[in-house]
This record gives C-alpha cells, sequence and structure tokens, in this order.
C-alpha cells in the first residue's frame, strides 16, 4: 500500500457536476512522486477539468483530492507546483522577463533568486532574443514556451503541463520532451495532458486512459504496451515455406508483395526472425518494428462509442 | 504580500495600458476648457461692475457645476476601468496561472481593489484639486469644505468599485457594467425624486428618494459633498443637481461605509468560492 505522502496526487471518487452536467464522474488515482504521467482521453472526458479541481481552481462537487500528501488547492501545497494552462493566458501588456518576475514574486522568490533564474529560463526555452518583447507580439509557440518557463520557475515537485506541445513546431516539441525528461531526473513528478499520445508515448512512464470522467484503464508505458510488438519486412524472394516456417517465432505472420508483417512476443525475437529469412535465402531490405501504438491502444479503450 | 503584488500589476497595467495617460490626458483638457471659461466670466465681472457678492456666488456655482462633472467623471472612470479586471481574466482564464500561485485569491481580489483605489484616489485629487485650483487663481474661490468633499466623491468612487466588483466576480463584463452603471443611475433618478420630494414638499416622493439611496448610496455621497462644497446661498438654491434642501445625513455616510465593505466582502467571498 502506498502511504500518501508518497503519491504525488491521490483522488477519491472525485466529481464535479456543472449544472446538470457531469463532467468528471468518479476520478479515483494514485500517481507516485517521481513518475511522468499521461492523461489520456477524448475531447470532454473531464482531463482539463481534473486538472483544475487537483489545483483548486475548481471546486469538486464530491470526492477528495491531494497534492503532495496536502489537500488539493492548499496555499502551501502549490508553492510546489508548476502549472502550464491549456490555454496560456497571461498578462501580454509584459515582456517575457516581466512575466517571470511577476509569477517569481508570487511564488514568493527572493528578487536575488529570481535574477539568476529568470535568465536561465529564457534560455532554456530559447526566448532570450525576445526578452524585450511584448508577450502581445508572441506566437502561440512562443506564449506556450514562456508558459512552460512560468511552470518551472520555482523548481516544482509536481508539474501539470495541460496541452503543452499544441501550438508548438517540432523543434518546441523536441524542447518539451527534453524539459520533462530532466525534470524527471531531478525527482518531479509530472502531470501531462496531450491529445498528442506520439508525445505521451515517448514521454510518459505510465498513462490513464479517461473517458466519460472515469479512469478506464492506467498502463505503464515502459512494460506491457512496448512489449507487444509488430514487425514489417520489406523482402524479396520470400517463399510461402518460408512464411509457414515463422511459425516458431509467431502464431500471425501475414505476407503481401514484398512486405511481411508479424506479430513478436517480445523485440528480442527479431533478430533470430532475420537470420531464419536470410539463411532461406530471402533479400532482407527494411525491418520496421511496429509496437502496438498507444493511438491503437487509445482508440480501443476509449473510443468504442465515437468518442473521439 | 500577495495584495501589494497584485496591486502593483493593476496599476502597472493601467500605466501600459495608457489607460493611466489618456485620463490625465482627458483630465488636463477638461481643466483647460473649465479655465477658459471661468477666464472669461471673470472679464465680464469687470466690464459689467457686477458686485462681489454676486460674482463670488456665480463662481460657487462654476466650481460646483465642475465638481459635478469630475463627479460624473470619477463614477464613469471607476466603473469602466475596473469591470473588466475580473470578469475579463475569468474569461480568457489569464486569472488560472495567477490563481494557481501560493497567494490566497482574497488577496489577489484585494490586491487589485487596492490598485484601483489607488489610482481613483489620484485622479479624483488630481480633478477635484485641479478644479480648485482654477477657481481660486482665477476667481479667488475654493470649495467651501475641500477635504470632506474630496473624500465624500472619493467614497463614492470606492463605493463603486466594491459594488462593481461584486458583480464582476458572478458576472460577464457586459452584464457588471450594465448593473453597475444602472444601480447608480437608479440612486441618481432618486436624488432627484427626493430633491422635487423636498421643494413640493411630498414626503412620499422624498422617501422614494431615501430608499432608491439605501438600495445604491453614490448618489447620495455626491449631494452630501456638493453640500460641503457649495456656498451657504448655492445650498438653498431649488431645483438643480446641487440643490441640498434634503441632505443626507451623516448615518447616510455611515451607511453607505457599511455597503461598500459589504459589497467587497461579497466579492471575496463569491471570487474564493467559484471555479475559474
Amino acid at each position: 500500500m502506498t502511504r500518501s505522502y508518497d503519491l504525488a496526487i491521490r483522488t477519491r471518487g472525485l466529481r464535479k457536476v456543472f449544472g446538470g452536467k457531469v463532467a468528471v464522474r468518479n476520478l479515483t488515482l494514485d500517481v507516485p512522486r517521481g513518475e511522468v504521467f499521461g492523461f489520456l482521453g477524448p475531447n470532454g472526458a473531464g482531463k482539463s477539468t481534473s486538472i483544475k479541481m487537483l489545483l483548486g481552481l475548481v471546486f469538486p462537487t464530491s470526492g477528495e483530492a491531494e497534492i503532495l500528501g496536502r489537500p488539493a488547492g492548499d496555499v502551501k501545497a502549490r508553492s510546489k507546483v508548476g502549472f502550464l494552462p491549456e490555454h496560456f493566458r497571461f498578462y501580454d501588456w509584459l515582456t517575457p522577463a516581466e512575466l517571470l518576475k511577476l509569477h517569481g514574486r508570487l511564488y514568493g522568490m527572493s528578487q536575488s533568486a529570481l535574477r539568476e533564474r529568470i535568465p536561465a529560463l529564457l534560455d532554456l526555452v530559447a526566448l532570450t532574443p525576445h526578452r524585450d518583447k511584448r508577450l502581445q507580439e508572441f506566437s502561440k509557440g512562443m506564449l506556450q514556451r514562456i508558459g512552460l518557463a512560468q511552470a518551472l520557475l520555482n523548481d516544482p515537485e509536481l508539474i501539470f503541463l495541460d496541452e503543452p506541445t499544441s501550438g508548438l513546431d517540432p523543434f518546441g516539441r523536441r524542447l518539451v520532451r527534453d524539459i520533462i525528461k530532466a525534470q524527471r531526473a531531478r525527482g518531479a513528478t509530472v502531470l501531462l495532458n496531450s491529445h498528442l499520445l506520439g508525445e505521451v508515448e515517448i514521454t510518459c512512464d505510465r498513462v490513464a486512459f479517461i473517458k466519460d470522467g472515469e479512469v478506464v484503464e492506467t498502463c505503464a508505458l515502459n512494460g506491457e504496451l512496448k512489449e507487444q510488438n509488430t514487425v514489417a519486412i520489406r523482402a524479396g524472394r520470400v517463399t510461402a515455406e518460408m512464411v509457414e516456417g515463422l511459425v516458431q517465432f509467431t502464431s500471425s505472420a501475414t505476407h503481401e508483395g514484398e512486405r511481411l508483417t508479424l506479430s513478436l512476443a517480445s523485440s528480442a525475437q527479431l533478430p533470430e526472425v532475420v537470420r531464419y529469412l536470410v539463411t532461406k535465402g530471402a533479400d532482407i531490405y527494411e525491418v520496421t518494428p511496429q509496437r502496438l501504438s498507444l493511438e491503437e491502444r487509445f482508440l480501443r479503450i476509449v473510443a468504442t462509442d465515437g468518442g473521439m | 504580500m500577495g495584495i501589494w503584488i497584485m496591486a502593483g500589476v493593476t496599476f502597472r497595467e493601467a500605466a501600459r495600458k495608457k489607460m493611466l495617460w489618456m485620463a490625465l490626458a482627458a483630465g488636463c483638457a477638461f481643466l483647460t476648457l473649465f479655465a477658459t471659461g471661468l477666464h472669461f466670466q471673470a472679464k465680464d465681472f469687470a466690464a459689467h461692475g457686477m458686485s462681489p457678492i454676486l460674482r463670488r456666488e456665480i463662481s460657487f456655482t462654476m466650481l460646483t457645476m465642475a465638481l459635478y462633472a469630475v463627479d460624473l467623471l470619477a463614477v464613469l472612470m471607476t466603473i469602466l476601468t475596473s469591470v473588466d479586471t475580473l470578469s475579463g481574466e475569468i474569461a480568457s482564464g489569464t486569472i488560472q496561472a495567477v490563481a494557481t500561485k501560493p497567494v490566497p485569491r482574497w488577496q489577489v481580489l484585494v490586491g487589485k481593489w487596492v490598485g484601483f483605489v489607488g489610482m481613483l484616489t489620484a485622479y479624483i485629487a488630481i480633478m477635484v484639486g485641479g478644479v480648485n485650483t482654477v477657481t481660486y487663481v482665477m476667481a479667488g474661490v475654493t470649495a467651501r469644505h475641500l477635504f470632506p468633499g474630496f473624500l465624500l466623491i472619493w467614497m463614492e468612487s470606492v463605493v463603486l468599485l466594491s459594488v462593481t466588483f461584486a458583480f464582476a466576480t458572478s458576472f460577464s463584463t457586459l452584464t457588471s457594467g450594465i448593473l453597475a452603471l444602472g444601480l447608480h443611475g437608479l440612486a441618481f433618478i432618486g436624488g432627484w425624486i427626493e430633491q422635487l420630494g423636498a421643494i413640493t414638499q411630498t414626503q412620499r416622493a422624498v422617501n422614494v428618494g431615501v430608499i432608491a439611496s439605501v438600495i445604491m448610496p453614490s448618489e447620495a455621497l455626491w449631494r452630501r459633498a456638493a453640500f460641503e462644497m457649495q456656498s451657504p446661498l448655492a445650498n438653498a438654491m431649488r431645483v438643480s443637481p446641487f440643490s441640498t434642501l434634503s441632505v443626507p445625513s451623516g448615518a447616510m455616510v455611515f451607511y453607505a461605509g457599511l455597503y461598500m465593505v459589504l459589497a467587497l466582502a461579497i466579492a471575496i467571498r463569491r471570487f474564493s468560492q467559484r471555479d475559474l
């Protein structure tokens, strides 16, 4: 049994009803400290509302929520939390350095700490060349990057990133990935809400699939999901005999033109498969491991009734 | 601490968005126009060989007129500048990054309130002080009780600010503006009904005015301010916005103070308990 103070996030039967509409039905979730946790679900599944309840922006109708061992919304807990809101709206008449200074002061950081921290963060999110522009001149991606810097100001123990890559170019996405990795390395917990499943797959340790305001399933991404491998092989001179012989490695092998597709229990089997085919006289041009993507999993779990 | 940070942000926002400078520029234009009018009036005094008592009364009337305009400007300035700060930030989501910082929500709201009170104090002081300086230099006249008059106009503005904040924690910017202005309009018309009732000695009309002042005491504060500032002779004038036949009592001023505190308390309570 995980103790409550070992958990960065703990919710029990969290529920939110707006008017007559149930936004979050029954959210029960444990996120241990130090984990990068993904929140997945179709639009309107209640992900953002759940994050807002954990941050104390929205008050639950019923249920319990704790962050870092304190009730959600607690002012002390908030001093150890960073948050990038989904719509990242900030005072756009400020320059990025001024915005960071304002938020740093709201965190209670000293002037001297901010003098060091602000240039370092502007560097981190590659906004130093734009430090004297006002935010109203910023593109969506730049706003998102300054929002990210704002969420890291206080070296938070728990970071909520609500759609952090939605406005970013590939460079920006890479930046976010690297930042999340760095945060994990220093022991911070990250809750990532993203529609970009590829991003989640690369970044997260574990994900929760949310549907209709409930956790439908949670799974670790470094375990079961990544081990269910499909491999596509482009090969010439493949005979029906060779395909039949693949039974020793897999129960599912299909052959169409130059393309062989097979499911493997483990990626460790892949060299043996290639060796077998070469020995039998096939010409191998390309081997592409295809993990059961998070997208397939996502569609299977949450989109059964057209939720997407 | 959070209060001062938010008050500073509010001030800086007004300066950056040129609100502060535009208000000052409009104020200067107003004072220039008033000074020009008074200048021509003073020249005519000499040309017509008017008696000193009449000169004094005309100058006083011009002063009260200008102060009445300042009061109306202060009312509009209060509502227009402050109405979007809460509802706008709630609607756009700007408040989210602020409200998730380790600062209690009441400090965010009170900080903004303090920022606006500071700006409005400066604005009203400059305008009331400016108008009085102009009449003093050009006609040798200043308000009878200048400081209490200033305080009452200031209080009217702070009452309206608190009411606007209370609305803005529940309604959209537009609705809040309409409600705050509408409430002041009700007080305004109530004030006139009360004056007319006093002239025609219709007690029930006076009561309607008093009830309007209980619902919104802003206009009553102006009428008390006018009473404090204008000459005793002008106080006896009949139908005019400056007529003080039915002068709001000290108890009404005290009630207005309570009203302001209550409106601010409602704003704090609502802002602290609502979803953002």
